[in-house]
């Protein structure tokens, strides 16, 4: 069990830096996904903390302990790809106990702590089988069993949920919070997947072109973004010019929707309305040329349909400038 | 459907039946015919009865390994290097691999006597360097003979293996890495384990065709290493004696045919 702790690490290609000065405290027990779009540099810098490439400047530490130059072998990390990477040639079981043979327990005491492992993944009744022979779902499950069964002082995901389907996921966020809670990992998430970020983490770190756009916890990076992007990246953004040329966000759940004429506002059409099951999206056309809004309103009773005049308003509060 | 499938392999199988399938049959009942006195064993009990076939049969399955053990240890280091390169080293590593089947092998064959002869460039090194003083023979004895069927039979056993080295996935050396396997470790339970299938496939390939060679041992051998090929090369074109060649060919072939079945497992087991 550790911290991880990034000062200044920067890996450049030639030209190209795919992690540019980043810094990043990760404490003891928390959840922090790096979440970015393709490219941005989020493998890379998990790459660097797994050790399984070294950075062109900057210092790692796990634990307190300067790891910067040290091979993977040695850093005591449980690490999942989303391709899973389990060894093909051998049994689940045979998969999960590998970590333990390295280190030197064998026999009935491996199989013991792996089959709890497997227990934890849910995943009994399976470990004779051959990962050819698994689902997606339960290939990942094995693949967590794996990294966490020799209860490494590190959990790294990289992209673990990617490949499956979205039912499947859903399912599996659920399950991988409930096993960092229960394990206490200090955990690292990579994705591209804002919900995932939004749902999984005590904090997300938002990355573009290498360099950190922001950190922050998922509430305040939704609702108060450090830019443009990071605005943008985390989902819906309705940019509205406010005094002094600036530009402010307000997310559709904050938008307010009235029947034309009331509550003041500001008058609107409404171009396109998108039934999700328990919220209605609405495209709106703002009078006076302004640029097109998207609100996001709870469905009861009565929605707008498209074509209908409405009146549109936000609070104050719910205003968040962005340069 | 299946009429019109029928209809146009027929010419095919006729083709054959009559042309391999046919001699083959021919070739084995041979063995077992004497003319004017029709069936005999005495050809496969002059086999075991004369130590010189027993005695070519063993050379020639101790040259066959020999020359696959060798193919081994250059072939396997050499596919995992061939892994590691980048793509356009890489693909000319493929092509010097590969190179050899498009150069004739008698060629190829005649070009080891300039390399090993007496006068060859092999010994006016050794003797240059003075690590020797008169020449070494490394023709026409049974090094020359494993020395020119490894060469030959080496793609046979690089291509397979290294087609199944780059099929594994860097992802599983960066996993077990990352669960603290040391180098060793990752190579003899993870790469290794997933190669030997193709391994295996591919020296018993090899060992198949060293049986039967017969162009390599006739020149390298000058003659004075006799391999089962050109015992029946003897048999057949100077003593001739069709049906004792015909009993050793028999032999010959449920050896192959025993080896090959093993191929075959393993061949499936590797693209499994």
């Amino acid at each position: 069990m550790s911290d991880i702790r990034l000062e200044g690490v920067s890996k450049r290609y030639g030209t190209v830096a795919a992690a540019d000065n980043v810094d990043l405290n990760v404490t003891q027990g928390e959840f922090v996904t790096i979440l970015g779009p393709s490219g941005s540099g989020k493998t890379t810098l998990l790459s660097l903390i797994a050790g399984l490439n070294k950075p062109t400047a900057g210092k790692i530490f796990i634990g307190g302990r300067d790891v910067t130059d040290a091979p993977a072998q040695q850093r005591n990390i449980g690490l999942v790809f989303q391709s899973y990477a389990l060894f093909p040639h051998m049994t689940v079981l045979e998969n999960v106990m590998f970590p333990l043979g390295v280190r030197k327990i064998t026999g009935e005491a491996a199989r013991t702590q792996s089959l709890e492992a497997l227990k934890l993944v849910r995943l009994e009744g399976l470990h004779d089988r051959r990962p050819s022979q698994l689902s997606g779902g339960q290939q990942q499950r094995v693949a967590l069993a794996r990294a966490v069964v020799f209860k490494p002082d590190i959990l790294l995901l990289d992209e673990p949920l990617g490949a499956l389907d979205r039912k499947l996921r859903e399912e599996l966020q659920v399950e991988l919070k409930q096993l960092q809670r229960t394990l206490g990992v200090t955990t690292l998430l990579v994705t591209h997947d804002q919900e995932e970020a939004l749902s999984l983490s005590d904090r997300i770190m938002v990355l573009n072109h290498g360099q950190t756009q922001q950190v922050a916890a998922p509430t305040e990076a939704y609702l108060k973004p450090a830019n443009r992007f990071v605005a943008e990246f985390l989902g819906i953004a309705n940019f509205i010019g406010i005094d002094g040329g600036r530009t402010g966000l307000v997310r559709p759940e904050r938008v307010k929707l009235s029947p034309a004429g009331m509550n003041g506002g500001t008058p609107a059409k409404v171009v396109e309305a998108i039934y999700l099951g328990q919220m209605v999206r609405y495209h709106l056309e703002l009078d006076g040329g302004a640029a097109p809004m998207v609100a996001a309103v709870p469905f009861v009773g009565r929605a707008f349909t498209a074509g209908e005049k409405v009146s549109v308003s936000w609070d104050a509060t719910d205003l968040w400038p962005v340069a | 459907m299946r009429g019109t499938g029928f209809s146009f392999v027929a010419p095919l199988l006729v083709l054959m039946v009559v042309a391999f399938n046919a001699p083959i049959v021919y070739m084995l009942g041979l063995a077992f015919w004497e003319k004017g006195r029709g069936f005999t064993l005495e050809h496969y009990q002059g086999l075991i009865e004369t130590p010189v076939y027993l005695k070519v049969l063993g050379n020639t399955m101790r040259i066959a390994l020999i020359a696959t053990l060798a193919n081994m240890a250059i072939g396997y280091p050499l596919a995992h290097w061939m892994r590691g390169l980048q793509n356009r080293a890489r693909l000319i590593a493929i092509a010097l691999v590969v190179l050899p089947f498009w150069v004739s092998i008698l060629v190829r064959t005649y070009a080891w006597i300039v390399v090993l002869g007496n006068g060859g460039l092999v010994n006016r090194f050794l003797q240059w360097t003075g690590l020797t003083d008169a020449p070494v023979s490394f023709l026409y004895n049974e090094m020359g003979v494993t020395i020119g069927m490894a060469n030959v039979l080496l793609p046979f056993l690089v291509l397979p293996l290294f087609a199944a080295m780059i099929k594994i996935d860097d992802r599983l050396l960066q996993a077990a890495a990352s669960m603290g396997a040391p180098p060793r470790t990752i190579f003899w339970k993870i790469y290794f384990p997933l190669t030997l299938p193709a391994l295996a496939a591919g020296t018993l390939l090899v060992f198949i065709l060293c049986l039967g060679f017969y162009v390599t041992p006739a020149i390298l051998g000058g003659g004075r290493v006799p391999m089962i090929s050109n015992l029946l090369d003897t048999l057949i074109n100077q003593i001739p004696r069709w049906e004792q060649a015909s009993a050793i060919s028999t032999i010959l072939l449920i050896v192959t045919l025993l080896i090959f079945a093993a191929y075959r497992r393993l061949d499936r087991k590797a693209s499994a």
